[in-house]
């Protein structure tokens, strides 16, 4: 019997020096479905697992604030399949 | 109500006869104008290049907008703020409220751009003698912010 767990797609977009840091812009991002309920923090943690700079900008003490579908959210915040994530520093503008 | 991203400069007495638009109820007309300084944290500055996030900062601009409208007594508010790299003098964003009176004018003027500072999907990077860098977030201006 084929494995049909339904996955989680998300699109995940990466701004100023973030997206410096992991050298793309952008990406779709798979996740297995079935589990509890994901959260930005759940996110937050699986890119940081990847090291290497994701370790190091996503890691403790660096300010990183997190957007889904162009509203600002906290870590709690439930990502839901199709929502557009998108991580960057602190904003710097006017 | 109106705000607008964009690369090129704005002419800010156009600008602002455009927003008040012969209105006769308007008595005061409070404005802000951004510009690139050349020395920021010690370091000179020969140029500035400013990213933003298409769909949201529009979105996050126009919430602040009507943000302000709530809060204060105006009439109509304007935002206009530039992307891409400016060199010092230019003009980065210019901020323009009418109102009836001038505290209201000036009370929505500042909130809007202590709001625009720490809400608006913006971010600058700065190139110096020492290379480029991005500019890092001031804690002045979530206290600033955190007043309203």
């Amino acid at each position: 019997m084929r494995d049909t767990a339904p996955t989680t797609t998300l699109h995940i977009v990466y701004l100023a020096r973030l997206r410096e840091a992991f050298g793309t812009t952008q990406e779709r991002l798979a996740l297995a479905g079935g589990a509890a309920p994901t959260t930005v923090a759940d996110i937050v943690a699986l890119l940081r697992q990847r090291g290497g700079a994701y370790a190091t900008e996503l890691g403790a003490g660096r300010a990183v604030r997190v957007a889904v579908n162009h509203t600002m959210v906290t870590q709690d915040a439930v990502v839901r399949p199709g929502d557009e994530l998108a991580l960057f520093p602190p904003v710097t503008g006017g | 109500m109106a705000v607008r991203v964009q690369t090129a400069d704005f002419d800010v007495g156009r600008e602002i006869a455009l927003l008040r638009g012969g209105d006769k109820r308007v008595g005061a007309v409070a404005s802000f104008i951004g510009t690139v300084r050349d020395v920021n944290d010690d370091a000179t500055v020969s140029t500035l290049t400013l990213e933003h996030y298409p769909g949201m900062t529009e979105k996050a601009l126009e919430a602040i907008v009507a943000e302000a409208k709530s809060r204060f007594d105006i009439y109509d508010a304007l935002v206009i703020h530039r992307v891409g790299t400016l060199v010092p003098t230019d003009q980065i964003v210019l901020v323009v409220v009418t109102g009836a009176h001038r505290e209201t004018a000036f009370d929505a003027c500042r909130f809007l751009m202590d709001y625009l500072k720490t809400r608006a999907p913006f971010w600058k990077k700065e190139e110096t003698p020492q290379g480029v860098r991005w500019v890092e977030a001031r804690a002045s201006d979530d206290e600033a912010a955190a007043r309203w």
